[in-house]
């Protein structure tokens, strides 16, 4: 579908559309590299630079805005990475519709949240180190979308991914925290490895993988050759938006400050899988297998993710397990097809907006109750953090879809596509969007609302200013966000594969189905508020239902990694290495009572051990002639 | 018995310069060992090592681009009576080679961290722990035996690759290895170790040499010659069929593997790469390997090219199993000497899989993409300047200026010693395979070559495996980054070297970065070098 456009080279002001990436690098470089120097200005330096990359954004989305819809691709070469014989594997960047909306995400939010952090991490001793990791993040995650191929996609890939490692391992001497940060890496590697085989495999088809050549290429593949690249790039999409089943590590993550889990752990890079999956469109297209695991993988994560939402008390696991959710419906927009692309990215801006409002919100909470992120201590905040209470309200009606709020449309849209496609999903859909009313209204409930349950020397109070104006700025977005995007989006991105349907306008046109959609997320509202608004015990029950002891567990996520993969791995080293230290002796006692008599013998004027080597060998020099002996039979 | 009659064989001397320059280099060395008195005598043997080597990359490089214009024709000719072979892979391994010895005995140079000394027992035959041995040491002997020494067994890695003769391959094998025997126990400080991995070495390498010629004589039984070509021609004319064949192959074949390191004829590699002097392990981890991939190839490319139906399910195996055993337990290492042998153990399973691929200009190349043997090559010389780099950072962490290699003792290294920590990162990366270093490009066109060679699972068994073994190198990198030290290894330090290991450390950083970043020119010089000369039989 993409092959609908083809780029053009940059020219005039786009050939410095590298900046965008260069400026934070270079500014995250110079913070690690000068150290101590650098500790009075360094966080304003890195706060400039996004805000920098996010000016050239915005000359680039007004420069294509006036650019005819068929010529929006604009496609800059930097320079040639691997140049030998067939394989020319360019480094360079594709500025086009879907990427500069990710290039205003990121630089945008990011901004926001740069600037945020300046009042969050003020006391922090690391703070220089913080920002420069930031600004590490900001430019990998350009890179990623800015990619013109799928190898140096990866690159920005693997880089958000150490980005991630090290913001959510910042506060490293917490055990939990250096943990969690094992734990993201080594779950995203899971990712990665389908990422690497996707790309090499088109290479392996294609002779390229950028992505013009995959996209002109990919009706040509064989069925089953595009589902193994479908499902290997659902694999990588999994690992890094947290989908089930390589889920777990995003609740963990929380234990990263809250700016990072604002960024990087709801806004952008967890959404990076949704990016990929709407990029490789053209692969998807050819594998109606694929294209229907990436649904029910969404439809399953998004249910996952409300009913953990539901049973936490840590106010920031909510939001994580809620970030799940929505990313789930990302993915099922995503599995839906053409129909479904442009909604999956409306959702993805929308929640970019609302989510990061919202834990920036926690965040400002934990900075009045000296961080605290438990919520049954919280209670009766509104009066205490207005400004606070009055943003994250609105991130709350956004992600709950009331009514002119920008989850409303964009969550609407999806649930309607879903019905369109494929009933069952829709329904289930339809009730998540129901849960989630449930225990955001929990959330809302218990934070803000209800008695004090503060701890003792607790004196909740409004955040500053450089705090709180972030809050303001992703608020409005929060509200405004769904209305300005609605009439434009879908024939905005129709030109990059997208089925736009009809024209639509900021006020949504009646279906029975949006009104149906109403009544279960208002039922979801009033249950919730209907359970709550008793008096909340300060320690969690200990006798609750089987659901909630699931729900606390995380679905048992853990486990299921644990018995699946870390257990045999670790059995795997450690027989490995009891075979290469002892497990020989046995064979060469039992194999070789001639070899042991000499070896006796030797003993006493060398080590042992070299006998040891030498029947290795000759169990070695064994094995080769068998093998070749067999060779010769079949 | 004498001979009836006797063709003295034609000696191509020109084609040969290279080699003769430093094998010449070696023996003026002895000689300056006995003559030239104490004072100048260590100078004198790194001036003569670094010139003799540089000299022979310049005559390398001169042979290439006169063959290439057509003034000499090296490229088609057998010289020594078409025992030895000079075509442009050989003279790609030579330059290679050459290369990194001349970085390594750079790095042998260093004196200021051993407070004036090297890192060479100044009395190697004293008896470890004698009054012998603590005078010398106090009289501040310097062995300056080790120069000579490397450049005798590079000597026999030059002829490795460029032999067209099974019994040169066994000659060439052999003055490779005598001299690394030596050096192995050379080291300065647990001499014991030392000592004991240079034995281990030495019973074990003989081994495998036994089990080489062996093989050789069964060869020679096979097709009644020693030279390749007619080794090949009688493969074509048998079918490959013949016993004597099977037997020959599977043994000479073990042979090679065991210099390689490829499990299961590995077991050697930890020992004694723990054991030798540092500067000689990096020496060996990188050339030895270089020589022995080089000659293996070439036997098998050329001399068994027709029984390929039979050695590359062999050789498969043999690279999965390494891969696996390689990476695997280097995860339980701790010592960081172990887990870089560990390293070059799963690193020798790498380069079999573009072996096994097996796609040469002769086979099923396509004009213009690189094949095995220039992938293969690309691959060592990533893996060289990592490797090297690595283990030269390794004789920098030391405690009362001794090396320490217990991998929680190099906690928060990195972090106290920026530059240095970066250096290591980066070459730690490219050992792991991230892109934008030169160990990224070598795996991506190693496994890309066995992929066109057919064996697209081996090439996916290989990135599953390299992607566990990027696990080794992200644990050495969190200890020595993330990891604050603990309070009684506080007296661990980076040890500031002298300018020799600074030129080391920065000619590896160069080329590991400058492969990751611009590997395409490298890689067309290095295709461009890839066609074996079969020479007709004659």
């Amino acid at each position: 579908m993409l092959e609908t456009l083809t780029p053009v080279a940059a020219q005039g002001l786009f050939q410095y559309a590298w900046l965008m990436v260069a400026i934070p690098a270079a500014v995250a470089a110079l913070l690690l590299i000068l150290g101590k120097v650098t500790n009075s200005f360094g966080h304003w330096l890195a706060t400039l630079a996004p805000i920098a990359s996010c000016v050239f954004a915005v000359i680039y989305f007004v420069d294509l805005l006036s650019m005819s819809p068929d010529s929006r691709a604009v496609s800059l070469h930097l320079y040639t990475w691997i140049a030998s014989g067939a394989w020319q594997i360019g480094v360079g960047i594709l500025l086009d519709p879907l990427s500069i909306l990710f290039a205003l995400l990121i630089t945008g939010v990011g901004s926001i949240i740069h600037i945020y952090s300046i009042g969050y991490m003020a006391h922090d001793p690391n703070r220089r180190r913080f920002f420069a990791y930031l600004n590490l993040f900001i430019a990998a995650m350009l890179i990623l979308v800015l990619a013109d191929n799928y190898l140096v996609l990866f690159i920005g890939w693997e880089g958000v991914g150490l980005a991630s490692y090290l913001l959510i391992a910042f506060w490293q001497e917490r055990p939990s925290a250096a943990a969690a940060g094992k734990k993201a890496f080594v779950m995203n590697r899971v990712g990665d490895l389908g990422l690497l085989l996707a790309a090499f495999t088109m290479l392996a088809m294609f002779s390229s993988t950028s992505f013009s050549a995959v996209d002109a290429g990919a009706s040509k593949l064989s069925l089953g050759w595009a589902t193994f690249i479908g499902f290997m790039l659902l694999l990588a999409a999994c690992g890094k938006s947290a989908q089930v089943p390589l889920q777990a590590w995003l609740l963990d993550a929380m234990e990263g400050p809250t700016p990072v889990s604002a960024l990087i752990h709801a806004a952008t890079m967890v959404t990076a899988g949704v990016y990929l999956v709407v990029r490789s469109s053209a692969i998807f297209e050819q594998t109606p297998a694929a294209q229907l695991a990436v649904a029910i993988v969404g439809t399953v994560t998004l249910l996952v993710g409300a009913w953990i939402g539901c049973s936490k008390d840590d106010i920031k696991k909510v939001l994580a397990g809620s970030t799940m959710s929505q990313i789930g419906y990302m993915m099922l927009a995503a599995g839906i097809g053409p129909a479904g692309y442009a909604f999956a990215i409306f959702h993805l801006l929308t929640h970019g907006f609302f989510k990061a409002n919202m834990f920036l919100g926690a965040g400002s909470v934990m900075h009045g109750t000296n961080d605290d992120v438990n919520m049954r201590h919280y209670g009766a905040l509104a009066k205490a953090m207005p400004v606070t209470f009055v943003t994250f309200g609105i991130g709350y009606l956004a992600i709950i879809g009331f009514p002119f709020f920008s989850g409303f449309y964009s969550k609407d849209h999806i649930i309607e596509a879903a019905f369109h496609a494929q009933p069952a999903l829709g329904i289930l859909a339809l009730i998540g969007a129901g849960v989630t009313a449930f225990y955001m209204t929990r959330l809302m409930i218990m934070t803000y609302f209800g008695a004090k349950r503060w701890e003792p020397k607790v004196h909740p109070h409004e955040s500053p200013a450089v705090m709180w104006i972030p809050l303001v700025l992703l608020a409005i977005g929060s509200i405004a966000g769904g209305m300005v995007l609605n009439g434009w989006i879908g024939s905005w991105l129709s030109v990059v594969g997208a089925d736009a349907g009809e024209h639509a306008t900021w006020m949504p046109e009646f279906t029975w189905l949006g009104v149906v959609t109403l009544v279960v997320v208002a039922l979801g509202v009033v249950i919730s508020w209907l359970v709550f608004r008793k008096d909340v015990p300060k320690e969690a029950p200990a006798q609750v239902t089987v659901i909630t002891t699931i729900g606390r567990n995380d679905l048992y996520g853990d486990a299921f990694n644990d018995t699946v993969i870390v257990r045999p791995a670790a059995f795997l080293s450690r027989a490995a290495t009891a075979i290469d230290d002892v497990g020989i002796d046995p064979a060469y006692e039992g194999g070789g009572w001639l070899v042991s008599k000499l070896g006796d013998k030797v003993r006493h004027i060398q080590n042992g051990y070299v006998r040891t080597y030498g029947v290795t060998m000759a169990l070695g020099v064994v094995l080769v002639g068998l093998a070749l002996l067999i060779s010769r039979l079949v | 018995m004498t001979p009836t009659s006797f063709t003295a064989p034609t000696l191509d001397y020109l084609l040969l310069v290279p080699f003769l320059i430093v094998l010449g280099v070696a023996c003026l060395g002895v000689l300056v060992e006995a003559f030239v008195p104490r004072a100048p005598r260590f100078a004198t043997q790194v001036a003569l090592a670094v010139v003799g080597l540089a000299a022979a990359i310049g005559t390398t490089a001169w042979l290439w681009v006169d063959g290439k214009s057509g003034l000499i024709d090296p490229f088609s000719s057998t010289i020594v009576s078409g025992t030895v072979l000079v075509d442009p892979p050989v003279l790609a391994m030579w330059a290679i080679l050459f290369g990194f010895g001349l970085i390594s005995v750079i790095g042998f140079a260093e004196r200021r961290l051993h407070s004036g000394a090297t890192a060479f027992t100044p009395m190697a035959a004293a008896i470890p722990g004698s009054t012998a041995e603590s005078g010398a040491r106090e009289a501040g002997l310097v062995h300056s035996e080790v120069f000579p020494l490397a450049l005798f067994s590079l000597a026999g890695m030059a002829l490795l690759v460029s032999a067209n003769d099974l019994l040169v391959l066994f000659v060439g094998l052999e003055i490779l290895s005598l001299p690394l025997y030596v050096m192995s126990g050379l080291a300065r400080h647990r001499r014991l170790v030392s000592q004991e991995a240079a034995l281990k070495y030495f019973l074990l390498g003989a081994a495998a040499s036994a089990i080489f010629l062996f093989g050789v004589a069964f060869l020679f039984g096979f097709a009644g010659s020693f030279s390749y070509d007619r080794v090949a021609s009688a493969v074509t004319f048998t079918a490959g069929s013949d016993p004597l064949l099977l037997a020959g192959l599977g043994l000479v074949g073990v042979g090679m593997l065991f210099k390689i390191g490829a499990v299961p004829f590995h077991s050697w590699v930890p020992d004694v790469y723990q054991g030798a002097p540092t500067p000689v392990t990096s020496f060996m981890s990188v050339c030895t390997k270089i020589a022995a991939v080089g000659g293996l190839l070439r036997l098998f490319y050329v001399a068994l090219g027709g029984m390929r139906w039979t050695w590359q399910p062999l050789l498969a195996g043999v690279a999965i199993l390494t891969i696996v055993v390689g990476a695997i337990i280097a995860i339980n290492q701790a010592d960081v000497k172990r887990i870089l042998a560990y390293s070059s153990i799963a690193h020798a399973g790498f380069i079999l899989v573009p072996v096994v691929g097996a796609v040469t200009v002769g086979n099923m190349l396509v004009d213009g993409q690189a094949g095995s043997v220039a992938s293969i090559l690309f691959y060592l010389v990533a893996y060289g300047f990592a490797t090297i780099g690595a283990f030269t950072v390794v004789t920098l962490v030391r405690s009362q200026g001794h090396e320490v290699t217990d991998l929680s003792a190099w906690a928060g290294v990195g972090r106290r010693h920026p530059v240095i920590g970066f250096a290591m990162l980066v070459f730690l990366l490219s050992l792991a395979g991230i892109p934008l270093t030169g160990g990224f490009v070598g795996k991506f066109a190693a496994f890309a070559a066995a992929w066109r060679g057919g064996y697209w699972w081996l090439a996916l068994v290989a990135i599953a495996g390299s992607l566990i073994a990027v696990y080794i190198y992200i644990r050495v990198i969190q200890v020595m980054f993330f990891r604050a030290p603990e309070s009684d290894s506080a007296e661990v330090d980076v040890a500031l070297p002298g300018g020799a290991t600074w030129i080391v450390l920065a000619l590896c950083f160069v080329g590991t970065l400058g492969l990751g970043l611009a590997p395409g020119p490298v890689l067309d010089l290095l295709q461009s070098a890839a066609a074996f000369v079969i020479p007709s039989a004659g």
